[in-house]
């Protein structure tokens, strides 16, 4: 879409926003549409799972009439057949070769399970998907995807749903700095200033869901992350002045009597 | 004011058709009620909690109105219903709301205060007196709040006691509508599939999910089934009472509740899935009995006697689509009342005979317009 001058290109396709939505967790169709509307998101990943593309009046019409693209997942899979599987339903059903892969270890964690999901890269790539990985903040795995055909690799910053932010920007950097795939963080982001984070750390761009569907007024949060991501983004690639241990002041003759 | 004596039409024996039918006899009208299956949807599979307080949500505020106005008319509609001899189930001891970890004791405290902020009575307890009135919730919650104006009606038996009212008083006709019949911008009666049909001065769609596929319907109607899986289990002899009041909780985010009955039954409840799939799903009921099951450890020594998937009628805005379409003279539309449709009956059935009668549509009901998303090409 037309309107910026720094889009997003994954796998040739130019998006305008960097801010990647999932569809989770909204209490009504109507408030979730304000919400993508106010995102300036132009991809929204949807659980096909929970949601049947057949069902008329319902969430993927709404993205349709917001002509939002859609990124089918695999959310609830636990192993590498069962996302595979999955993966095939929507490529059937929404005619699309995106699919972003998660692939969860346990309930207790949601934390993606290495293994399987390293199977299921491989399996999908073979059968000509675009593959969005769902990965841990591993900066070893995030390259292994990368190299078994990942068309874009999503470290997490936290646990799915927790909102604690990014845990270890050290690892989302060494992910960033290797990767010649887009980078989005997805998962665990809970207001504005974790996005920011980021877009900073050099993160192509953010995907999140709960963060917006379950927040109190989820259009004013949506916004907020809108702004979020383009000013992180902004950031990164300003140059900003390093950390120091000792003052500096900003004008070098202030206080100076001027003789 | 005069009212006349009208031949109304109701498609649809859900409980709000059924609750508009029993209110239209009261004002006089002469009633047919159309179902080929009376009670069988959404109705049968419904927990029946009466919750507007606890079931508030943020942005949806203005729904409340309506929601608590519906609440403070059951008693008076349940006494109404008294001289049929048909129990209803109606309880009013209150809702328990739990919170099990720290982050869903937060969010239930957050709100509260929302809830209080719109004049709504919600106590915060300790676990210790939540526990000292329900001794089986278990020690593991982190909050616990008494909500005293939400309650509990039993919806099958609600709708027996409603179709026992109408017995005499109105023509029940066991067969499925195809159709309006329209003439001149007015509609006219009820085309049935097997030919026949019903002629009516007014007719009111209140058959949810099935209301969009009627033929000549001069409005589209955006409902979609949005289901969920619900069950019932017995309670063995030894520990009774399991529960004296509804408990709802979050589980670590995820809402369930637990709604005992007088007959010694409790239903868990509810899923929400858009999935397109009407059987009852494993995931549904595992996810269910998991979270109940961490509020009050015992259902596990509960009997599971049935498990259920229905399909409520969601709408965009999750409110009701209540009232006359403009231009169509005839017709009044009741359907689309979502995870409301037991709560919202007594209310639901004033405003419908209300416009039955001839009284002009009350303004605070225009956001419940069933023609608010557009008329539509159908």
């Amino acid at each position: 879409m037309a309107g910026t001058a720094d889009p997003l290109l994954i796998d040739g396709v130019s998006l305008g926003s960097r801010l990647i939505m999932g569809t989770g967790g909204a209490p009504s169709l109507e408030g979730l549409g304000e919400a993508l509307r106010a995102s300036g998101t132009e991809l929204t990943t949807v659980a096909l799972r929970r949601y049947s593309p057949q069902t008329g009046g319902s969430l993927f019409d709404l993205l349709e009439t917001h002509g939002m693209r859609v990124l089918p997942n695999t959310a609830g899979c636990f192993t590498a057949r069962e996302a595979v599987m999955t993966a095939e339903l929507g490529r059937e059903a929404l005619e699309t070769n995106w699919v972003k892969l998660e692939v969860i270890a346990d309930e207790q964690t949601l934390l993606p399970d290495a293994v399987e999901l390293v199977d299921a890269t491989e399996a999908l790539v073979a059968r000509g998907f675009t593959v969005f990985a769902y990965t841990n903040d591993d900066p070893v795995l995030a390259l292994r995807l990368e190299q078994l055909g990942a068309a874009a690799v999503m470290p997490l910053g936290a646990p799915i749903g927790t909102g604690l932010g990014i845990l270890n920007p050290h690892n989302i950097g060494l992910i960033v700095a290797r990767a010649t795939v887009p980078v989005v963080l997805d998962a665990g982001i809970g207001t504005a200033s974790d996005a920011a984070l980021a877009m900073e750390l050099g993160c192509d761009a953010v995907l999140l869901a709960t963060a917006v569907t379950r927040a109190q007024d989820p259009v004013r949060m949506a916004e907020a992350f809108k702004l979020a991501v383009r000013a992180g983004r902004l950031a990164a690639s300003a140059g900003r002045i390093p950390k120091r241990e000792h003052a500096l002041a900003s004008s070098q003759s202030a206080g100076r009597a001027d003789l | 004011m005069t009212k006349p004596c009208r031949d109304v039409a109701v498609i649809g024996a859900g409980i709000i058709g059924l609750g508009v039918a029993w209110e239209a006899v009261r004002r006089g009208h002469r009633v047919t009620l159309i179902d080929p299956s009376p009670a069988s949807g959404a109705t049968r599979a419904a927990a029946g909690m009466l919750a507007p307080v606890s079931e508030l949500q943020y942005r949806e505020e203005r729904f409340l109105e309506l929601t608590r106005e519906s609440a403070l008319l059951y008693p008076a509609f349940i006494d109404e219903l008294a001289n049929t001899g048909v129990e209803t189930g109606y309880r009013s001891e209150g809702t328990l709301v739990l919170g099990l970890d720290p982050a869903d004791r937060l969010v239930l405290a957050d709100l509260r205060a929302a809830q209080v902020s719109h004049g709504l009575t919600v106590d915060e307890l300790t676990i210790r007196e939540a526990r000292r009135r329900e001794p089986l919730i278990g020690p593991a919650a982190t909050g616990a709040f008494l909500v005293p104006g939400d309650h509990q009606v039993d919806p099958r038996q609600l709708a027996s006691a409603l179709f026992s009212a109408l017995a005499g008083n109105a023509r029940l006709l066991e067969g499925t509508a195809s159709g309006l019949i329209v003439e001149g911008g007015r509609v006219t009666g009820v085309a049935l599939d097997d030919g026949s049909s019903v002629s009516a001065d007014e007719t009111v769609v209140a058959n949810g999910l099935g209301a969009p596929a009627l033929a000549s319907l001069p409005v589209a109607l955006p409902v979609r089934p949005v289901y969920g899986d619900i069950l019932r289990l017995r309670v063995p002899a030894h520990l009774r009472p399991f529960l004296t009041t509804t408990v709802r909780g979050l589980v670590r985010g995820n809402p369930v509740y637990l709604v005992p009955r007088t007959d010694g039954t409790v239903v868990i409840g509810a899923t929400q899935r858009e999935d397109g799939r009407r059987a009852v799903s494993a995931g549904g009921v595992y996810q269910l009995l998991r979270d109940a099951q961490q509020l009050v450890p015992a259902v596990v020594e509960l009997d599971l006697v049935e498990s259920m998937c229905r399909a409520r009628p969601g709408t965009p805005d999750n409110a009701p689509l209540l009232g006359r379409v403009s231009g169509v003279e005839g017709l009044v539309v009741a359907t689309g009342f979502f995870r409301h449709g037991v709560l919202l009956t007594p209310v639901a059935a004033r405003i419908c005979a209300d416009l039955l009668d001839g009284k002009p549509a009350a303004p605070e009901h225009n956001a419940y317009r069933p023609d608010r998303f557009g008329k539509g090409s159908s």
